[in-house]
This record gives structure tokens, sequence and C-alpha cells, in this order.
């Protein structure tokens, strides 16, 4: 039987395997962030006014920012002017159907396992899938139109409905909110935008996968989803990118709005390149993700399987502002080689009744590192709030670390606020167990840990839950033996 | 069926087994009893290749072939199955789905494609009903939470599912009430056949009240000392281990 060292280092040694190039024209921006790249970008998407002036507003509070320092990570120097901040795919015309998209876009897909065709429509999900910066294809559209449901790139819907999204952007993640947000806000490309009306629940699951394709392009997607009185929306995202020398910076900011008696239920699943063993390469994840129960009973519930990236640094979070609503947390965070992830969550109780729950599970193998950093904030009108927090690492070999960094603030006497916490490691015992059952160690490992992140796999779609599972398996595994 | 032929063991640097003979036919149930640290259960884990053990001189031939030279699971795929002292606790892994797991790993070692859904579920119905399992702890993570009786159950259901040829059995009686004890020993019974066979570890006679051994062996200092019929495990109830420390190993031992 391989020992415990054999095994993690099988699993260090795994390689990346989504990473290849696809080879289509691309249409990129000459490297640099000042106003004229801001006004390029703009131009180039034929943008009204209102969007470029918010947008060199955005430039501005950059400009005025500085990179934070309280990680628990040394954070690598991002030269901003080295990083080209447009790239689209040349073609320029609009696909009706996916027999016009570029054949080697979707050859892509198909290696990735993407079933961007007809079997993922009659599975009932709409796909918009954003090929680096802008949306090339979008199903689904006519029967969510009936619904009055608007689903598009976010540059569409600056089109189609600014009245929502002058309305909305900035609203929940402002544009001087912290560096990467005003980057974003500066200097975004594309994104999603949905709006789902009153009292109507989305009948399918919203999907949007990411892909980030053309060297030293940073990709700044921006995601605007508001859920009027009394609707319902499941989203998800998921994630990989082709293996690249040079890091990228990905800086993506999200906002969710929930108004009166409104559900936004955001699945994330997220593979992206995380370097080779040594480090090298590999996606900067600095992600805002925030939503807000603007409304009473409002309910928002994020979960994300974190499995790529050099450096995931993200805490979606929610603004629980009306009463009696409700915000959630799921997290599974895998680091192996020498990942980094610090994530967590921030749930701000400022309506009365309010209530919050975190699970966040942490697997950390090789060199990874791995922190959970929540806050738990109650305000002084917060009667009656709840939180529950329940924050488990895992680990794998004796090189990696799992950190918590829990923040509680309570300024409300009648607020209850829980918080538990483990540690454990995989044990030899475990592994040995099921080796006795004729499951050999990299089968065993799996099953350890799906096991494991059960709690938060259930929260995804069903779905989407098969492949978070076959993400994980992936991921740690190598070929032991 | 096993064939073990002047087995030394060590465990961090410490000799455990020190020229253990034994020969299970299939059909046969053998017991092994002994004083605490005779190396009954190192028997056990070695036979499974726990990682640790370390086979410093002698053989194993299970059906024909060398069973050291296999990894843990490739001994189990063999037919080899250690019904363990201490069942681990996995969380989150539902018990039934370790089952269909491991139930596919030794099938598709023999070639054989995995049971469809309706005809695991008819199995796993089957077995349960076979060893009294209960059906409330089929769903359930794997022994987590499980009392200790359950726990033992537990594997006694696993062996009537993956229907392995050789099965050992470590102390399986160890902290079981006596109706626990009695489901228990039932299951095994019934799962006896020609074909396969039972090496049934144990320090108490009670045991083998319910499961009749056909052989009864005494597991002294890394090396069997005394062998015989099931009227030796009563003798050793009444007298103890003791008159047989000074004895040497039996040669019978090897071809009883």
């Amino acid at each position: 039987m391989a020992n415990d060292n054999e095994i993690i280092d099988n699993i260090a040694n795994k390689e990346y395997e989504f990473g290849f190039v696809t080879d289509i024209e691309m249409d990129v921006a000459p490297a640099g962030l000042n106003e004229d790249t801001i006004r390029y970008i703009s131009a180039k998407k034929n943008e009204p006014d209102w969007l470029l002036d918010w947008r060199l507003k955005g430039l501005q509070a950059f400009g005025k920012q500085k990179l934070p320092e309280w990680q628990n990570f040394k954070l690598p120097k991002i030269d901003f002017q080295k990083i080209s901040y447009y790239a689209a795919p040349k073609s320029k015309k609009k696909y009706d159907s996916l027999d016009q998209v570029d054949p080697e876009l979707l050859a892509t897909f198909a290696k990735l396992g993407i079933p961007l065709n007809e079997q993922k429509a009659l599975a009932g999900v709409a796909v918009d899938v954003v090929f680096d910066s802008v949306s090339v294809a979008t199903t689904y559209k006519e029967k969510l139109k009936e619904l009055g449901i608007i689903f598009c790139s976010f540059g569409e819907a600056v089109r189609e409905h600014p009245e929502l999204v002058k309305k909305y952007v900035g609203s929940v993640v402002p544009h001087s909110d912290n560096l990467f947000a005003a980057l974003n806000a500066a200097a975004f490309s594309d994104g999603s935008f949905v709006y789902i009306p009153k009292g109507v629940r989305c009948p399918m699951e919203l999907s949007t996968y990411f892909r980030i394709n053309t060297e030293n392009t940073g990709q700044f997607e921006r995601t605007l989803i508001i859920a009027d009185e009394g609707s319902y929306v499941s989203y998800l995202e998921g994630c990989t990118a082709p293996m690249r020398d040079e890091n990228q910076l990905h800086a993506a900011v999200v906002e969710l709005i929930a108004l009166e008696n409104a559900e936004i239920k955001y699945s994330t699943v997220q593979n992206w390149y995380p370097g080779d063993k040594d480090g090298k390469g590999g996606i900067y994840n600095f992600v805002t993700k925030r939503g807000i129960c603007k409304g009473a009973n409002a309910k928002i519930s994020w979960t994300q399987v974190e499995t790529g990236s050099a450096i995931t640094w993200k805490y979606p979070s929610v603004i629980l502002q009306g009463d009696n609503s409700t915000g959630e947390f799921y997290s599974v965070a895998v680091t192996r080689n020498k990942q980094i992830a610090d994530t967590g969550t921030k749930m701000y109780h400022i309506g009365k009744n309010t209530r919050s729950r975190i699970i966040s599970k942490g697997i950390s193998a090789g060199q990874g590192q791995n922190s959970y950093r929540g806050l738990v904030q109650i305000g002084p009108k917060a009667d009656a709030a709840r939180n529950f927090t329940q924050c488990d690492s895992l680990l794998i070999g004796d090189q990696c670390g799992a950190h918590t960094f829990p923040y509680i603030e309570s300024k409300n006497n009648t607020a209850t606020v829980e918080h538990e916490a483990t540690t454990s490691k995989i044990g030899e015992d475990q592994i040995f167990y099921l080796n006795q059952r004729g499951i050999d160690s990299e089968k065993a490992v799996a099953l350890i840990i799906n096991g494991y992140a059960r709690e938060v796999l259930n929260q995804l779609p069903m779905e989407f839950a098969v492949e978070a599972q076959k993400l994980l398996s992936i991921t740690l595994e190598g070929s032991v033996g | 069926m096993l064939i073990i032929k002047n087995l030394h063991a060590e465990v961090e640097g410490k000799q455990i087994l020190k020229g253990l003979n034994l020969t299970v036919n299939a059909g046969e149930v053998h017991a092994i009893m002994g004083p605490n640290g005779a190396g009954k259960s190192s028997l056990a884990s070695v036979l499974a290749g726990k990682e640790n053990y370390e086979v410093t001189e002698g053989e194993v031939i299970f059906e024909g072939k060398n069973l050291l030279e296999m990894s843990p699971e490739v001994r189990a795929r063999e037919g080899v199955f250690l019904a363990f002292q201490y069942p681990i606790e996995i969380p989150g892994v539902s018990n039934i789905n370790f089952l269909k797991t491991a139930l596919s790993e030794i099938r598709a070692y023999k070639n054989l494609p995995p049971l469809d859904a309706k005809g695991f579920l008819q199995l796993s119905k089957e077995k349960q009903k076979l060893v009294e399992f209960d059906a409330k702890l089929v769903n359930r993570s794997l022994n987590e939470g499980f009392s200790g009786g359950e726990k033992k159950r537990n594997e006694i259901f696993q062996l009537a599912m993956l229907e392995p040829s050789l099965s050992i059995l470590d102390e399986t009686d160890s902290g079981l009430d006596i109706d626990a004890l009695r489901i228990v020993s039932k299951g095994v019974n019934k799962l006896r056949s020609e074909k396969n066979a039972f090496i049934i570890i144990t320090h108490y006679q009670r045991l083998l009240e319910y499961i009749v051994p056909d052989f009864v062996h005494v597991l002294y200092n890394g090396r069997i000392v005394k062998s015989g019929t099931k009227e030796l495990a009563l003798e050793l109830e009444e007298k103890g281990y003791d008159w047989l420390k000074e004895q040497e190993p039996s040669e019978s031992a090897a071809t009883v």
C-alpha cells in the first residue's frame, strides 16, 4: 500500500486536466490602465455616456485605493499597467444558433465536458456562455422572455434595459468599495444580467460558464441579478481556464438584489488553473460578491465549490436589511500544491429577526494554505437576530495549513450567535478500511472528501452537484496505487 | 484456500509473529484464541495487508497466489474480508453508497459489470434480512454515530454483501451484548458454505457456542502452540492459557 506521503506526492503532482489553448482570432486592447483604455473599452461596446462616466469614477477610485494588507498570504506584486483590459473574439456577428458558432470554440467546450447543446437545453438549463469577454451564445431566451425574465449579457442589458442597470449597478458593491471592485467598475468587460419580475419563479437553473482564454488578459466580469418582489431564481456559475505560465488576474464583481419575499440562490463551481506544482502560473481570483436582502422575508444563499486558482480571495456576503430576511453561505474550498485560499463570508444583520447560516469546509493538501475568514455583524436594530457558523478544516498530509479567522460583532443583546469549528485529518485508518473493502486509495480519498463536503454539495442543484462531486474527486486524485 | 507457512512479522521493529503455520480449507471455520498480546489481531492485520506490518519471513498462499505481494484492495477483491475489531467511522459517506462502490470494485476485478440500481437494492434487502440488519442504518453515514454493537453488525452486513471466500472476524464478539452476539452469530452461520471459510479471532469461548468451529488454535507468543477441535476451547475456558505457555509450537497446527 502506498503510504501517506506517496498519496500526497501523487496528488501534488497531478496535472491540471483542462489546460489547453483555443486558437481563435482575438481582438485585444493594448496593455495598460488609464482613461484612454477605459474610453476604448466603452467605445468598443457603444456604451451610453452615463456608463462611461461611472467607469471613469471607478478609475478614479482605483487610483486612490491601496492594496489590502490584512490577508493571510503574501500578495504577489501585480503590475496593472501590463495587463490588457479588453479581449473579444474577432467574429463580429451575433449568432442565432449554435451552428454558426466557431467549431473550435464548441470543441473547447466539448473538451471541458460542457454540453452546450440540445442535451443541456433538454435538461432545462439555459446557458449564457461568456468566452473571454463577449457573450457568444444564449439559449432558452425566448421561453424566459415569455415570463418576463431577462437573462442576457451585461452589455445587452445596458442597451436594452438601461433603466434597470442604471438603478442597481454599484448599489451593492459601490465603484469605490475596494481596489479590485474599483478596477472592475472601471474596466469590466462583460458579464451577466438577470431580472426576475414580481411573483415569477424562474422555472430553470440559469447557468453561465466563464472561461479566460487570451494570454495576459485580465477578465473582469460583472454580474447583476435582481429578484423582484416574491420571485425566485437559482443561478449557476462554473469556471475552467486553460493552462498559462503567467499569472492572470480575475477580479469579478457580483451583485445580488433580493426584494421583499424574493429568493436568490447563487452557486459557483470554480476550477481555474491553479498553477503548476511549484506554484508557477495560475489565476489570481480576487472577487467581490455581495447580495442584499432589501425587503422583508428575502433570502440569499451562496454556495461555492472552489478547487482552482493559485489564489482565491473572496467573501460572498449578505446584507440582511429586510426584517426576517435570511442569508446563507455554504463553501468547500480545496487547496493543494502551493494554492492559497482566503475565503469566507460576511453577514450583516440589520433588520429584525434576521438569520444567517454559514457552513464552511476547507480541504488542504500538499502545501496548500486554506483560511476561513468570516464576519458576523449584528446591528443595534437587529432584534432577535440569529447566526450559526460551522467551520471545518480537513488536512491531507503534514505540509499544508488551515486557518480560521471568525469575527463576531454584536451591538444587540437579543442576538444569538453560534460558532463551531473542527479540524481533522484523513486518517490512514479510514483509507485502510476502504482498501479492505476493495476500494483503492485514490477512490477512498475521493469518497472521504465527498463525504466531508456532503453538507455543502447537497445545497447545489442536482446536476451541478454531480459535476462538483466529480471535480472534487479529480482535483484530489493522484495515480495512487 | 489459505496456507500460512513459517510467518514472521514485525511492527515498528518489534517482532509479533514468530513462525506461524496455519492451513484453512474451503468450508472450514477456524477459531484462533489466545491471551492478550499473543499476536491474534496482528495476524488479521498482516493477512489484510495493513501498513506498518512488515513480513520478515515465511509465506502466505491464498488460492494458489502469493497474498503478501498484493495491495490491501487487491486482497479484498481476491476475496479476503476482515471484520474489524474497531470499525472506522467515515462521516458523510452513506453506508449504502460505500457498499455499492466496494461491490462494483470487486465485480470489476472479476470482469463483471456493476449491478444496476434495482439489482443492488434487491441484493441489499435480501442480505439485510439474512443478517437481521436494521434498514435505518443502511442509509446512515458509514459507522458514524453507530453504537459498538451496530458497528459490528454492520461488518457482518458488509460481509454478507461482498461474499468473500475467506472472512477474518477480529474479536467481533467484543463489546456485544448477548442479543447482538446471537444475531451476529446467526448471520455468520447462515453465510457459512462449502465454498467459503472463516477465521474467528476471539478471547472467549462464548462466541464458539454460537459459531461452532471445526478447529481451534491457541496463539501464543507469535506462534500457534496448540490446535484441536471445539473441545479445546472448553478446556481453555476451564484452565486458562497458562498451562499452554510452556509448550512448543505444535507441528500439527499446519496440517490439521
